[in-house]
């Protein structure tokens, strides 16, 4: 059984009298713990997938399955709910809330999902460890460098032990060494069994994930295993656990 | 998620978002000051009124009816009823002999005059002519000495009883008992001082009198006074079936045929209070309604304010939607954060109209009370709840995607 179940999706769009298809019946299954990267140019619809599969959007046609169950029939707050609860997302931009500490950024998918005080508090430390930050938990997003912010936007993105990690463009503003520690924290995660999805435009982030998925003028012109995908290696001193089949 | 961690969350946003934007808020926070401040006063003053009404309305009795020869706040045509006989102590006499369903009966007369004492002078003294069995009806106390008997009414002795405040004007600390005081050059020998009674709402000082046996009253000053006749009822739930009572014994001792009009009116203390309601009623609510105005204005500024602070966050609203809040917390959001705005421009206005309530007092009757506070905070909430509501509306009504994408 697949993690997310596609069925000839498609995205519309009407502006100023125009119907524009920015997706036009795609088809796909992720199965549970893969690691897929979306590419395509810009205009390619790639942004309007990963929307709706980060259920921010609902499709104008087709069919979606999260876990067996119908997104594309759900209202706003049932949307919500699947984000909160099934999806972690990792933003190009990070987007954390400039004027709350680390701390309380990784803790808002818990206060959404109710989960008492001193639970959430231990659970959003751990996480903000997890990513190397325990000692940056009460800083705010500008007293953090590029690579600490997104870190942080991991562990917000973890915490609440979601179904999909969705990143668009995660490297995208930060610099090459920086990113690729933030790649190399991707590779982890999903040697850990996470199921991510990252939308990309560059071949190297792509090349980290084991399928990659390319789009062009909304549909998929390509499904692929990566074939150049790199076998665990060891990286900044610290031996990776080897990746689960 | 449960509503408390919901609210607790909300409070920490508008708490983060109000220290960010001190002297904005605190601008916003002026139009609602001003008008709780407005609104609070106006109740202030009308509570003041209110109070003072039902202190001077309760110094009547609620168990006396005034046989008098016009009604109180009647819309009888002058013409008519100005020729109305004056009521006289026989009528008194007789009515007190036969009537069943009254306590007590008295006579009374009254005069406004300058009384003296050595080579003090007060001017514009209620002077009034009791009897007797007055001092129940009217339901007064004794503060000092005692009140005039039957056998000084009867014998019409120069006695008088002082209201507290002349009392005090002439004699400050000393006893007034067995002085004598003069009005026109007639002497009375001060027998006793009344409690302090207080002022009548409309301003008249009910301690700035002097009582002296009816008869010497008739003696003294006026020949045939228009008496009026104070009945006090038995029981005071069954004050219809007494006024029944004395229309018909009146109507008997007047001689008044079958099928004319009375010649007098039977006035009780209930004729005031429904003046007041009406009257009181109506000058409260067109006062409430032109001060709400003010806090009206003060609630589009919110508004305003509220609709600047949500595109400001509608980048914050796209990280919460995706994150998982729901359209109701983010309502719940910004809810909150107007209604703290307003709440806190409550607490300010009640803290500036305290004092000023204290100031006007000294004019006119004016009073807060904690009801009053209770009520000005509600309001302040409610102000903010209503007019944050369309905003927050609206952003709870964002599309995730659009908002996510805003700078």
């Amino acid at each position: 059984m697949s993690l997310i179940r596609i069925r000839n999706l498609g995205r519309c769009y009407v502006m100023a009298s125009e119907v524009v298809h920015a997706l036009r019946g795609a088809s796909l299954d992720i199965g549970k713990g893969e690691y897929v990267a979306i590419m395509g140019p810009s205009g390619s619809g790639k942004s309007t997938l990963m929307n709706l599969l980060g259920c921010l959007d609902t499709p104008s046609e087709g069919e979606f399955l999260l876990n067996d169950k119908n997104v594309a029939s759900m209202n706003d707050n049932q949307l919500a709910e699947i984000r909160n609860r099934e999806i972690g997302f990792v933003f190009q931009s990070f987007n954390l809330l400039p004027r709350s500490d680390a701390l309380h950024n990784v803790e808002l998918p818990l206060i959404y999902s109710g989960v008492p005080k001193g639970e959430r508090r231990e659970m959003a430390r751990s996480a903000l460890a997890h990513v190397g930050l325990e000692n940056r938990m009460h800083h705010r997003p500008n007293e953090l460098s590029g690579g600490q912010r997104q870190r942080v936007a991991i562990a917000r993105a973890l915490v609440n032990n979601p179904s999909i990690v969705l990143a668009d463009e995660p490297t995208g503003n930060l610099d090459s060494r920086t990113g690729e520690e933030i790649l190399a924290l991707f590779d982890q995660l999903s040697w850990k069994g996470n199921t991510i999805i990252v939308v990309t435009h560059e071949e190297e982030v792509a090349q980290h994930a084991r399928r990659v998925i390319r789009l062009r003028d909304g549909l998929i012109a390509e499904d692929a295993p990566n074939l150049r995908y790199r076998t665990p290696h060891s990286e900044g001193g610290v031996t990776l656990p080897p990746p689960i089949a | 998620m449960t509503t408390t961690e919901e609210l607790r969350e909300s409070f920490l946003i508008a708490l983060t978002a109000l220290r960010a934007n001190v002297l904005r808020s605190a601008l916003t926070t002026l139009g609602v000051i001003i008008g709780i401040v407005t609104v609070t006063l106006m109740g202030t003053a009308i509570n003041g009124l209110n109070n003072a009404f039902q202190r001077s309305v309760a110094t009547m009795g609620a168990d006396t009816l005034f046989i008098q020869r016009f009604a109180w706040f009647s819309n009888e045509d002058w013409r008519v009823v100005r020729n109305r006989r004056p009521l006289t102590m026989q009528n008194a006499h007789d009515l007190e002999r036969v009537v069943t369903l009254a306590t007590a009966v008295s006579v009374e007369s009254d005069f406004n005059g300058t009384v003296t004492y050595e080579k003090k002078k007060a001017r514009g003294v209620w002077i009034m002519g009791n009897t007797d069995r007055s001092i129940d009806v009217r339901g007064l106390s004794i503060a000092k000495g005692r009140w005039f008997n039957a056998a000084e009414v009867g014998s019409a002795r120069n006695v008088c009883v002082l209201g507290n405040y002349l009392a005090e004007r002439f004699f400050q600390n000393q006893s007034p008992l067995g002085h004598r005081v003069k009005v026109n050059d007639i002497q009375y020998e001060v027998v006793g001082v009344i409690d302090k009674m207080g002022t009548f709402f409309t301003g008249f000082n009910m301690d700035n009198q002097l009582i002296i046996p009816v008869t010497r009253f008739e003696n003294d000053f006026q020949e045939r006074p228009d008496y009026h006749i104070l009945v006090k009822a038995k029981d005071a739930t069954r004050l219809d079936d007494a006024e029944e009572e004395l229309r018909g014994i009146m109507r008997k001792l007047r001689r008044i045929e079958p099928g004319m009009p009375d010649d007098f009116a039977i006035n009780r203390q209930e004729a005031f209070l429904n003046f007041f309601r009406a009257v009181g009623g109506t000058i409260a609510a067109v006062g409430l309604f032109i001060t709400s105005l003010s806090l009206f204005v003060g609630g589009i500024g919110i508004m305003n304010i509220m609709f600047v602070s949500v595109a400001e966050r509608t980048k914050e609203i796209g990280i919460r939607k995706a994150i998982g809040a729901k359209r109701r917390s983010i309502l719940l959001q910004f809810l909150v954060e107007a209604a703290l705005i307003t709440l806190f421009a409550g607490i300010l206005g009640i803290l500036v109209s305290w004092p000023l309530t204290l100031v006007i007092n000294r004019f006119m009757a004016a009073q807060m009370s904690w009801w009053l506070v209770a009520i000005a905070l509600l309001v302040s909430v409610l102000t903010g709840i209503i007019a944050g509501f369309i905003p927050a509306w609206r952003a709870s009504k964002l599309d995730p995607v659009e908002a996510l994408r805003a700078e």
